[in-house]
């Protein structure tokens, strides 16, 4: 059960927006700076993806807790081309737009739980979630 | 006609403030105004029926100056557009009720009267519309000159020794001029070594290092040694976690170790006085 908040992703400002957002939710689910980088980072990536491939978006973030465990849930969501091959973007250095091609891979190793839902034409949905320890 | 309305509504204009008041205060719970102290709600309240008020007596003679004068002071007030919509909406329909329970409305003269309120209510709303969005498009202007004004500039601390500190956002219209920058700024000042503070950019994600490195290699062809300094102990393991290679050049903590690591690589030293 959580509390969820949402910014769309139009522009690069709302990258920064996104940014902004997750790293109160952050703060108010109790991470400390180090946690705090690691989710506003993801964030990062998450949404300037969407900006970047997708066009537009959504990120979407909700603290919640369970079995008195507490944490964060990031949901970023787009409706644009997808990832045709997934494997391939999760290997450090795979970009198709020049990039460093570190942004999925990173996003991953910065947080705990990393699941992605991508389908050709229809959109890719990727969820993320850190534990607060 | 007009003038009986005008009449009507002078005599009646606590009434209808009050009125006013209470429907606004209805409007989101007590949240509507909750940002005002309550004197101030109770003179900005005057102000605007006075405002308002004023604008049906020259209803027949409303020039554009005085549509001006009357949208100006509402922006002024500093309510969000949707609460001057709000607050407008609530007042006319106030006076209309009120004009019909005092009978100068009534079945005879309905239909002129919807009319004038029509005019009346039609040309404020889109002169508030239109001052509101040359009121943002004003801002927006004036805080991209304000961030460019923030925009990195190479500064000269030592000979052969340039610091850029970078402050804020990165996006990629910034990266750009700080590209330019560094570049022009290193050959203009004859620098052999550029430090890149990093003390005040909140996010380094892999867009971020990927502007730093290639501003970094690019240093590296006109002849010069970049060092990214002020990389906070958080930044630090992000980058690392993110896989980022940093290793291709010098970085320090502080600015305090970038000069001294500079002044090394420049064979000089600072000394204390005797
Ligand atoms: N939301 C998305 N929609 C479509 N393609 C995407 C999306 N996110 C990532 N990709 C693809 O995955 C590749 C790798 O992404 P990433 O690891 O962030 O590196 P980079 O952004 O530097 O290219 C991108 O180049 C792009 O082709
Ligand atoms: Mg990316």
């Amino acid at each position: 059960m959580g509390y969820r908040s949402s910014v769309d992703i139009y522009t690069e400002w709302d990258i920064v927006a996104a940014r902004q957002l997750g790293r109160n939710e952050a703060k108010k689910t109790g991470f400390g700076t180090v946690d705090q980088a690691r989710i506003t980072t993801a964030i990062s990536e998450l949404a300037r993806n969407i900006y970047l491939y997708a066009g537009k978006g959504k990120i979407e973030i909700e603290r919640f807790s369970e079995n008195g465990l507490y944490g964060i849930t990031i949901i970023a969501s787009d409706e644009g081309p997808g990832i045709p091959d997934i494997r391939k973007v999760m290997e450090d250095g795979f970009s198709t737009s020049g990039g460093l091609g570190a942004g999925m891979p990173g996003v991953k190793r910065l947080m705990d739980e990393f699941k992605v839902h991508t389908e050709s034409g229809v959109g890719t949905n990727i969820t993320i979630t850190k534990w607060l320890r | 006609m007009n003038k009986r309305m005008t009449e009507g509504i002078n005599q009646n204009i606590d009434v209808i403030i009050e009125r006013w008041e209470i429907s606004m205060k209805e409007e989101k719970g007590k949240n509507f105004f909750h940002f005002m102290p309550s004197h101030l709600i109770e003179k900005t309240s005057r102000e605007f029926a006075a405002l308002m008020t004023s604008n049906i007596a020259e209803i027949d003679v409303v020039t554009p100056e005085k549509l001006n004068d009357f949208t100006e002071k509402v922006v002024r007030f500093g309510w969000s557009i949707k609460f001057v919509n709000k607050a407008i909406d609530n007042f006319s329909r106030i006076v209309f009720r009120l004009l019909e329970e005092k009978d100068v409305i009534n079945q005879s003269n309905l239909r002129s009267f919807v009319t004038i309120f029509e005019n009346w209510i039609s040309s404020l709303r889109e002169n508030i519309i239109e001052a509101y969005s040359m009121e943002w498009e004003r801002t927006v202007s004036l805080q991209k000159i304000a961030l460019q004004e923030l925009s990195a500039s190479l500064i000269p601390v030592f000979e052969k020794i340039s610091v850029m500190p970078l402050v804020g956002t990165i996006d990629t219209e910034r990266a750009k001029l700080i590209m330019e920058n560094l570049l022009e700024g290193v050959v203009k000042q004859r620098a052999e070594v550029v430090l890149l503070d990093i003390t005040g950019v909140p996010v380094v994600d892999t867009m971020v290092a990927h502007h730093i490195i290639q501003a970094a290699d690019a240093v590296r062809l006109v002849g010069a040694t970049c060092m990214l300094v002020g990389i906070r102990p958080e930044i630090a393991q992000t980058i690392v976690t993110l896989g980022i290679n940093l290793k291709d050049f010098k970085t320090t903590s502080t600015l305090q170790r970038g000069m001294q690591e500079a002044l090394r690589m420049t064979n000089r030293i600072i000394v204390e006085a005797e």
